[in-house]
């Protein structure tokens, strides 16, 4: 099968022009006079944070569109220059608050390109198993709002109910809920607690059931049907004209996962499906991510067998220069305080040079573009966000669309805004 | 493959990936080669850098190098050497994808002095609209034909480029009431 899809879901492009983010009306198909211009948010419940879409109406019917974005813009790569790289870890977490482990694992693998830094096995099946739970907690974040705001309220119920689960892993795993800094260059904080290889598969046999759940409130609920098909139209051509990918790429047909394209950590070891879809509305775009649940859940059951094996095993590498020396070790060796000091205060120095590291997150490409001089700071740290890709495809979505489903195109580009604004 | 591509002044090889320093006057020319002949079909991320003060302070010491570390060499750490010189202070970082059968990446680089402007690639890829913005937004490059280059993330208002090395840490203007 072809990677880019040769049938097309609309003819042409519909990306908008000269700018391709910006809708602006037609004077031969609209009369001037007739055009109402509406400020949908930056504060209102179905724009999923600090979303502003300007929005020019004729009637019911959008005739021009603007995103504007940056309400949430804190200046986290900026704060990070100022950090050593082993304070700076918990930074990437809130920039995608959702999918917060996949932005504290592609940090946390360019600094390890960039020292030439060996994982041990169990980590890395630690980090693949973690990712997928995360992708299962934002997909679920989003099937909830995302439904709830087509008034399927019950499905945020649901979700949120299989996301308690998720979270109550990770509480076990690293002692909070969200934000768990479980990551480190060179492995993880800490040994994978007793407990977790039971519950975790407990949950892996749990959640395709669920999803199945979900597919049966809302597949043949008729509101649902008609308010998803055929809305918020992209096709492939487009979508990669755009920069899209994740989810938005494989509802338009494009056969694209960086987990299998490029596999990082252990992804070519394990079995796992990457579900495509064609029609490029707002229904494939669900039909996605309900399948990457159902995959993702398949994903963490063959980490747990995997991560049985490893009991005992080393979860973090065994390099004094980078890696925490164990607490013990600080009450009877002198050279491990030293380590610990230098390393808390100084922070770890890494090698020159500028890589990028792209991961599949939740939401697509996650990357991270880092450059260092050698110092134990970043010189610059880019986050390639997904989400903001993902938002510059609205324009070209809700062409043709009325006030009313752009509510639900916009859900279904999943936007975080952290991710979004940085 | 760098020989064919427009543009190119020189070809660098390190960790497994592959830049290309092309010349910032030929940059959309160099684009379209590579997306029509090459087929990088995606745009993924467009980023500013700011070599400012690079090399300056002599903090670059190595505890190792890409291909590994001895610690019971002498001198495995501490103040070996400083980076190497940056021609230019800043640079426009393009990263490229091909999405196909055979994937492939690239990166992009064009250094740029302060105030020397770029073309803009939106005409090749619409994708790179909001990277552009968002690179001027915080360093101040001007991207030439760009069709809407405000800034996206600041207030419209702001004044400096946040991302800049001389733009402090805490520089924000602390309001006060009563203030006028």
């Amino acid at each position: 099968m072809a990677v880019v899809p040769a049938t097309r879901i609309y003819e042409g492009t519909r990306i908008p022009s000269p700018c391709p983010t910006k809708l602006e009306i037609d004077p031969a198909e609209h009369d001037l006079d007739d055009i109402l211009t509406v400020n949908f948010g930056p504060n209102h419940p179905s724009t999923h944070g600090v979303l502003r879409l300007i929005v020019d109406l004729d009637g019911e019917h959008v005739a021009g569109i603007e995103a504007v974005v940056g309400y949430l813009h804190t200046g986290f790569e900026k704060t990070m220059e100022a950090k050593t790289y082993w304070k700076g870890i918990t930074y990437p977490e809130r920039i995608d608050y959702l999918s917060f482990q996949a932005n504290e694992l592609v940090f946390v693998l360019a600094i390890e390109k960039l020292l030439a830094l060996e994982t041990p096995e169990k980590a890395v099946w630690m980090r693949m198993c973690l990712s997928e739970l995360n992708r299962i907690h934002s997909h679920l974040v989003w099937l909830g709002t995302s439904a709830l705001e087509l008034g399927a309220i019950s499905m945020f119920w649901y979700a949120f109910r299989e996301r308690d689960m998720v979270l109550d892993l990770f509480e076990m795993v690293t002692g909070v809920r969200m934000h768990s800094r479980y990551f480190q260059a060179g492995g993880l904080a800490e040994d994978i607690p007793e407990g977790f290889y039971d519950q975790a598969r407990t949950f892996a046999r749990h959640m395709p059931r669920a999803v199945d759940d979900y597919e049966a409130l809302l597949d043949r609920n008729q509101i649902w049907l008609r308010r998803t098909k055929g809305i918020g139209l992209l096709s492939a051509a487009d979508a990669l004209a755009l920069g899209q990918s994740g989810p938005m790429l494989r509802a338009s047909g494009v056969d694209w996962d960086l987990r299998r394209a490029e596999p990082y950590l252990a992804y070519d070891e394990i079995d796992f499906d990457v579900p495509v879809y064609g029609n490029g509305d707002v229904y494939d775009r669900y039909k996605v991510h309900m399948d990457e649940m159902r995959q993702s859940a398949r994903i963490v059951g063959q980490c747990v067998t995997r991560l049985e094996e490893l009991r005992g095993a080393p979860w973090i590498a065994d390099d004094r220069k980078v890696v925490l020396p164990p607490r013990e070790e600080l009450h009877t060796s002198m050279e491990s305080l030293i380590h610990h000091f230098k390393i808390v205060t100084e922070g770890y120095r890494v090698p020159e040079g500028e890589v990028y590291v792209a991961i599949e997150s939740a939401r697509g490409e996650c990357g991270c573009y880092l450059v260092s001089d050698g110092g134990p700071r970043p010189w610059r740290v880019k986050f390639r966000a997904p989400s903001f890709a993902a938002l510059q495809a609205t324009a070209t979505c809700v062409r043709g669309t009325a006030i009313a489903d752009l509510v639900a195109v916009a859900a279904s580009l999943d936007p975080v805004l952290g991710d979004v604004d940085r | 493959m760098s020989a064919a591509v427009p543009g190119v002044v020189e070809t660098v090889e390190a960790h497994g990936e592959t830049t290309l320093v092309v010349d910032p006057a030929r940059i959309v020319e160099a684009c379209i080669h590579l997306r029509d002949v090459e087929g990088y079909n995606a745009l993924v991320d467009v980023s500013g850098v700011d070599y400012l003060g690079w090399g300056a302070t002599g903090v670059a010491g190595y505890i190792g190098t890409p291909h590994g570390r001895d610690l019971h060499a002498p001198g495995s750490q501490g103040y070996q050497r400083v980076p190497d010189p940056k021609p230019k202070r800043f640079a426009v970082v393009y990263h490229l994808l091909r999405v196909s059968d055979s994937p492939a990446r690239l990166r992009l680089t064009a250094r740029l002095d302060d105030g020397e402007e770029i073309d803009s690639v939106v005409p090749v890829w619409p994708g790179a609209d909001w990277h552009e913005r968002e690179a001027y937004d915080l360093f101040g490059i001007v991207f030439r034909g760009h069709p809407n280059l405000v800034r996206i993330l600041m207030p419209a208002d702001w004044e400096g480029f946040p991302l800049r090395k001389d733009y402090p840490l805490g520089g924000e203007p602390v309001r006060f009431s009563g203030e006028r």
